[in-house]
């Protein structure tokens, strides 16, 4: 089970890193709020790898909060875009 | 038994994160990475959940990572589509392979409503006398008047 739980942060590590190298790379705004909720979904299994290494159910509370902010924030910044703000950042 | 299927469960949730994030890195423009991104990612959202679930095998527990799959599952189409659809309006250049764009001069610049360019001549005049009554979005040429 150990090997399992740490493969998989390993996993999901280098996940990470390449949605950054989109976040940093990204050519439009758009491309980076994507990246971004990319990020932020892998953020939410990252806590439920969390939550099963460390036998703790408190941290699935801290899962839907990030699911939440996630989604208004790519909410938010298509309403932004939408409305005529900077479009190349 | 049951671990095995959290095991697997982990890892597949794992692999298919690590899919959305190569699809994110690789695709040429942003409706093909929004593809990638959204159905993966709320795949290994949901695989995850489900592998906490069964780990904690608790009532609370599975009510929270429940809602946690709903939500996700509600959530990611919106958000996609709201992006898709500023990202659209904003203009984004799309792939050179692209082959065909059904949208192209069917949004209207002024209200930001699509059009199907199938219209007779008069919904299309009821359009154009409603275009001033209700605006759905606001843009900076509204503002300005």
């Amino acid at each position: 089970m150990q090997l399992v739980i740490y493969l998989t942060f390993a996993i999901l590590s280098l996940a990470m890193i390449l949605v950054f190298v989109r976040l940093m790379i990204g050519p439009t705004l758009p491309d980076r709020v994507v990246a971004l909720e990319l990020l932020a979904s892998i953020m939410v299994g990252m806590i439920g790898a969390y939550a099963i290494y460390t036998n703790r159910t408190g941290f699935l509370d801290v899962a839907i909060v990030m699911a939440l902010t996630a989604f208004l924030a790519a909410v938010g910044f298509a309403r932004f875009l939408e409305r005529g703000g900077p479009r190349h950042d | 038994m049951i671990d095995w299927l959290i095991k697997i469960l982990m890892l597949a949730s794992a692999a298919f994160m690590l899919l959305a994030a190569v699809g994110i890195v690789r695709l040429p423009d942003l409706l093909t990475r929004m593809h990638a991104t959204t159905k993966a990612g709320a795949l290994g959202v949901a695989l995850m959940m489900l592998a906490v679930a069964l780990h904690f095998a608790d009532s609370v527990v599975s009510a929270k990572t429940l809602a946690v799959i709903l939500f996700i599952f509600i959530t990611a189409p919106i958000a996609a589509h709201v992006i898709g659809r500023a990202g659209y309006f904003t203009g984004l250049p799309l792939c050179e392979q692209t082959i065909k764009d059904e949208l192209v001069d069917c949004y209207d610049e002024k209200s930001h409503r699509l059009l199907s360019g199938l219209e007779t001549e008069e919904e299309l005049e009821a359009y154009r006398q409603n275009l001033d009554m209700k605006p759905r979005i606001r843009t900076k040429a509204q503002r300005l008047e």
